[in-house]
């Protein structure tokens, strides 16, 4: 079981948290002309890396915010985690 | 029945203490402190079970968890415990076994007929037979492999044991308490470190209880004592014996599992079977000690064969003599400590050892003792076939490949010694990439992944001065990190003997014309010959081998066969050992029982059961409730002798007629503030929310971004920056998700708060043609005609001086308002709206005269939102916006969901009105078309319509649209049904909606 540090309350287990994805996906802007091929990037396609990647966690029976968490997906290895609005 | 086997005086046991208990329903007797494996040995019983495939009779092997054979069913307090190590069941008074494997009886076993047809059953046996005829496989083959396979029978009823789990943090986990476990554990302790010490057998000490050493002033026993007692009495040490670490997970999480109560007659009140931990560890100490070898001989697998060390620890820890003629066969100095052993009770051993002329002080003193030793011998095969009553020995050559001299003598043991294998299983869980170290022959970990440390044995260290010398600073440096505090610890002098090196030789070639069996692995059965047969078939890979031979794979996880599995695929190959490499390490290291992992989460408390402030009420007014999510609700109110089909349409006919009360407690309730909420609004629902007047509710839909359906509800407009939001009651979790998925993360410059406030509030829905007389005599003070509180209206009241939220909103398509009070005050609002409804026939009704209302409105729900269906197939579409932007919309544009023929919800009534159809059935053309039969959809929702007395059911139907008032076919394959259907329109009942208007 990962061992997640949560930028607002710090070390829990992941049975706190739920996963939620690549955190670098950027939704489209609202009332803007997205072609097929963007917006199907955007809904469907997703990269499976070996190795760092940046993604997503809701603390949802903690603080329910969500951060990102940049973890090595062979070793599960967490580098860094960030609150929602922080960049790499 | 005597205890023949047992000396006078010696081991740990008490004594003072006799037990009796019952081995496959004979009596015999014990001391507390044996293990059922030493105290049937000390009876002299040797023959246990029956191996896996060809039903061999088998004996004791090892004393530990390094056991492959003697594994029992355990008869405890009434409930059967199926694959026991005999060795590591501790006795107690009225303990029953039984053996496995075996029938009619472990004597008399009629499967031993597959040890004569042993040359039918070859590696890859069940692959190359059960292939054909293909129909066997159901009826023939697969009962008798499932009634063959296992050890021992689940028991299938209730396990009325409790198990608990725990979870713990700490500095140091060390696992096991041999001396090197001892030593860090102490070391860590003094600086103040929080630690916990954990060993699997019920005494703590592991090698030092059984070897000739001394520490100090002490003997390793009594120093191992004094160590233990001063961790015991530490507040910041947790000492646990019984307790086997089996699992090294992701960030230093390891898992061990207690097994509080197994050496008990029964559970004790308030205590646990056994209890599962789940330990956080800043750092882990592995010191797992090792195993030692088997040496490969011709029927080496009898009843009687058994590892030197294993006849140690019987002697030196229970008192008991596993032979009385023994013979000690090895290849290096461990056996002589057995053969010592032996002479200084009284028993003269025979040691063979397959080096030429080996020297040390062990084996000087061996010699002293007029031990009969013979060396470059080997024993070539046991004899004896329910226990060991000779052996063919012989002289091996120095280049190890011709045998001379065979002989057979007598003995009614063999103990052997192929030298030791670390126990590494944790550290390579841990993904620590292991290495073979040549001086022992064995794997030991190399670099560690996580933060674990391997020390002692288990990390190829066999001489106890080294060991004590690293263990103390690996303990001390360690916890010195974490505390920032070190306490000096002199190590204390040891005195060992000095052994001489191993005999990297470990398998005894056959004799000519000679075709023994000659194991490698015990539980599963697996041979020499097994191993070369793969090969000269073309397995190569190691773990192919595994799984073709099935090597290592049984419960021991092959501690005591894979080293020389690997050994033996290395010296066909021509390769060395560290080229096969070795198979994956896996939790856990030794059976964990079901119930340990499952815990207390079991029936009730498998998840929490939420229930509405107005429970009881319905528990006393006899509903019968039904599982909504983790929610009770009542699915009818039974009166008399009524069935659910009888109550569900008695209740929705009095919605329909006069007035009923729902509890809607368990919708999903969002509170949302700010001044951004209307925006926010705007782009979560599919429609327009930005015009939304304070007190009005409005109808909305979610969707996902990819077009599909997430949930729908009404939200209210409280105040000016305040909504009220109602989800579903199982999409409300998830909704509030998604919420605060976009308000953190995609739009965070919104100034909008949510937050759950379902258990704030306690719904009631009153429905029905009478509800407003109802609801004016709740809140006689309120204006609630059709233009006081229209259609989607919303006002506050006071009922009979509580705050309550009054929405004219409908579900079941009747006029209806539901009103909620804050929870506490929901059982006073539900027996006030009985009371004053009472003279106007109200009746409550449950989730199914509910489910009832709404299909045969038309109105979709959880079987229409499915996660498959866009807005457009469920009719929704006037409920997109075409002008607005909304979370979902650029997906709704796409092809599939645009096709003219695209599936849409409609009615399904059966041409003889009579007939159910039950949900799941196909919609299709043509009844007798060939299958696969091309399906139009599939019905969602089935009721009996109260409104027409016949069975009405919605469907998706592909092109529903231009489906309407076609004869078409609802097929169950499931109930074996076919059924004649008209389509309609999925609004049967009021279709202009003119009752919610009322």
């Amino acid at each position: 079981m990962l061992h997640i540090k949560c930028p607002h309350c710090g070390l829990r287990s992941q049975n706190e948290f739920s996963y939620g994805g690549d955190a670098t996906v950027k939704r489209p802007e609202l009332n803007k002309e997205v072609s097929d091929k963007d917006w199907d990037n955007f809904v469907y396609l997703r990269k499976s890396p070996r190795g760092k990647h940046l993604e997503l966690w809701q603390h949802i029976s903690g603080c329910r915010q969500w951060i990102k968490v940049e973890r090595d997906t062979l070793t599960h290895e967490i580098f860094k985690t960030l609150k929602a609005n922080e960049e790499v | 029945m005597s205890e023949k086997f047992r000396l006078d005086k010696g081991g740990l046991i008490n004594r003072n203490k006799k037990i009796s208990f019952k081995f496959n329903g004979k009596k015999y007797s014990g001391y507390e402190g044996d293990t059922l494996a030493s105290a049937l040995i000390a009876n002299g019983v040797h023959l246990v079970g029956r191996s896996f495939k060809y039903h061999r009779p088998r004996g004791f092997f090892g004393a530990g968890v390094d056991e492959p054979y003697a594994i029992v069913q355990m008869n405890r307090n009434n409930e059967v415990d199926p694959n026991v190590r005999a060795t590591e069941q501790e006795l107690f008074e009225g303990l029953e076994a039984k053996s496995v494997n075996c029938w009619p009886n472990v004597d008399f076993d009629i499967g031993a007929i597959n040890n004569f047809l042993g040359k039918f059953f070859p590696a890859g046996f069940y692959y190359k037979t059960f292939m054909w005829p293909k129909s066997f496989w159901y009826k023939v083959y697969e009962p008798i492999i499932r009634k063959a396979a296992g050890f021992g029978a689940a028991s299938i009823k209730h396990d009325k044991e409790r198990y608990e789990h725990k979870y713990e943090y700490c500095d140091l986990l060390i696992t096991g308490s041999g001396p090197s476990g001892l030593a860090s554990a102490y070391a860590a302790a003094k600086n103040g470190a929080k630690v916990i010490l954990a060993e699997d057998k019920s005494r703590f000490g592991g090698s030092l209880l059984t070897s000739e050493v001394t520490i100090g002033n002490q003997n390793g026993k009594e120093w191992a004592e004094k160590i233990i007692t001063e961790l015991k009495s530490m507040p910041n040490v947790i000492v646990k014996n019984r307790s086997q670490v089996f699992g090294y997970y992701d960030h230093n999480m390891l898992v061990m599992s207690e097994r509080v109560s197994d050496h008990l007659p029964k559970t004790e009140k308030y205590t646990p079977k056994q209890r599962l931990w789940y330990i956080r560890a800043k750092e882990v100490i592995i010191s797992s000690g090792s195993i030692e070898r088997p040496l490969v001989f011709g029927n080496n697998d009898t009843p009687g064969v058994m590892l030197s060390s294993a006849a140690k620890e019987y002697l030196k820890v229970y008192g008991v003599l596993v032979g009385k003629k023994p013979l000690v066969f090895t290849n290096n100095d461990s056996g002589y400590e057995t053969a010592i052993e032996f002479k200084k009770n009284g028993i003269d051993p025979i040691v063979l050892d397959t080096r030429k002329n080996p020297n040390s002080e062990i084996i000087k003193e061996a010699k002293d003792l007029n031990i009969n030793i013979k060396f470059s011998y080997v024993v070539v095969a046991a004899k004896g076939y329910k226990k060991v009553k000779s052996a063919d020995i012989a002289k091996i050559s120095d280049d190890k490949k011709k045998l001379s001299n065979i002989e057979n003598i007598g003995c009614d043991c063999i103990c052997v010694s192929g030298f030791w294998t670390p126990t590494i299983h944790l550290a390579s869980q841990s993904g620590n990439k292991t290495k073979f170290k040549d001086e022992i022959d064995a794997f030991i970990p190399s670099q560690s992944k996580q933060k674990e440390t391997t020390l002692g044995s288990a990390n190829g260290i066999f001489t106890l001065e080294e060991t004590l010398k690293t263990s103390f600073e690996k303990g001390s440096e360690l916890s010195k990190q974490i505390t920032n505090k070190e306490n000096k610890i002199a190590v204390p002098a040891v005195v060992e003997k000095k052994s001489s090196n191993h005999d990297k030789f470990w398998c005894v070639p056959l004799p000519e014309r000679k075709n023994y069996k000659r194991f490698l692995d015990f539980q599963n059965d697996v041979s020499v010959s097994d191993i070369q047969l793969a090969l000269r078939e073309g397995y190569r890979s190691i773990e192919h081998v595994k799984r073709y031979t099935t090597l290592g794979m049984a419960t021991d996880q092959g501690r005591t066969s894979n080293l020389n599995g690997l050994q033996l695929v290395s010296d066909i190959e021509n390769k060395v050992v560290p080229q096969v490499g070795h198979t994956t390490f896996r939790p856990p290291y030794s059976p964990v029982s079901i119930g340990a992992i499952v815990g207390r989460e079991i029936g009730k408390h498998s998840k929490p059961t939420r229930k509405s402030p107005m429970h009881y009420w319905h528990e006393k007014n006899n509903a019968v409730f039904v599982d909504a999510g983790v929610w009770l609700r009542p699915r009818y109110y039974k009166q008399g002798n009524e069935n659910l089909f009888e109550a569900s349409k008695r209740e929705a006919k009095n919605v329909r007629q006069n007035v009923g009360v729902c509890d809607v407690t368990t919708l999903g309730k969002i509170d949302i503030k700010g001044p951004d909420s209307a925006e926010f609004l705007n782009r979560v629902y599919t429609n327009a929310w930005l015009k939304l007047p304070v007190g009005k509710a409005r109808y909305g839909v979610m969707l996902r971004e990819d077009g599909i359906v997430m949930d729908d509800g009404t939200t209210t407009r409280i105040s000016e920056n305040h909504y009220h939001m109602t989800t579903t009651t199982a999409q409300a979790a998830n909704v509030l998700s998604h919420l605060e998925y976009y308000l953190q993360l995609v739009w965070p410059e919104l100034n909008v708060n949510v937050v759950s406030s379902t258990e704030q509030w306690a719904g009631a829905a009153i429905a029905g043609p009478k509800s407003r007389d109802v609801l004016q005599k709740l809140f006689p003070k309120l204006d609630v005609s059709n233009n006081g509180l229209p259609f989607m209206g919303y006002m506050e009241g006071n009922l009979f001086g509580v705050n309550a939220k009054i929405f004219r909103i409908s579900f079941s398509g009747e006029l209806a308002y539901e009103v909620n009070v804050e929870s506490d005050n929901g059982n006073f609002m539900w027996e006030k709206i009985i009371e004053i409804g009472k003279e106007f026939n109200i009746q409550p009704y449950g989730t199914e005269a509910l489910s009832t209302l709404r299909i045969e409105m038309g109105h979709v729900a959880g079987s229409e939102l499915d996660g498959r269906t866009i807005p457009y197939d469920n009719s929704l579409e006037g409920l997109v916006s075409k002008k607005k932007d909304f979370i979902g919309k650029r997906s709704l544009i796409k092809a599939a969901y645009v096709s003219p023929d695209r599936q849409k919800i409609v009615g399904v009534v059966p041409l003889d009105k009579k007939t159910t159809i039950p949900e799941g059935s196909y919609i299709v053309k043509d009844a007798k078309a060939k299958l696969p039969n091309p399906k139009l959809g599939h019905v969602s929702a089935s009721c009996w319509s109260v409104e027409y007395d016949n069975p009405f059911s919605l469907a998706i139907i592909k092109d529903g649209k231009n489906m309407i008032g076609q004869k078409l076919f609802a097929l169950s394959p499931l109930k074996n049904k076919t059924i004649p259907v008209e389509i309609v329109s999925s609004h049967y009942v009021d279709p202009k909606g003119e009752r919610v208007r009322s």
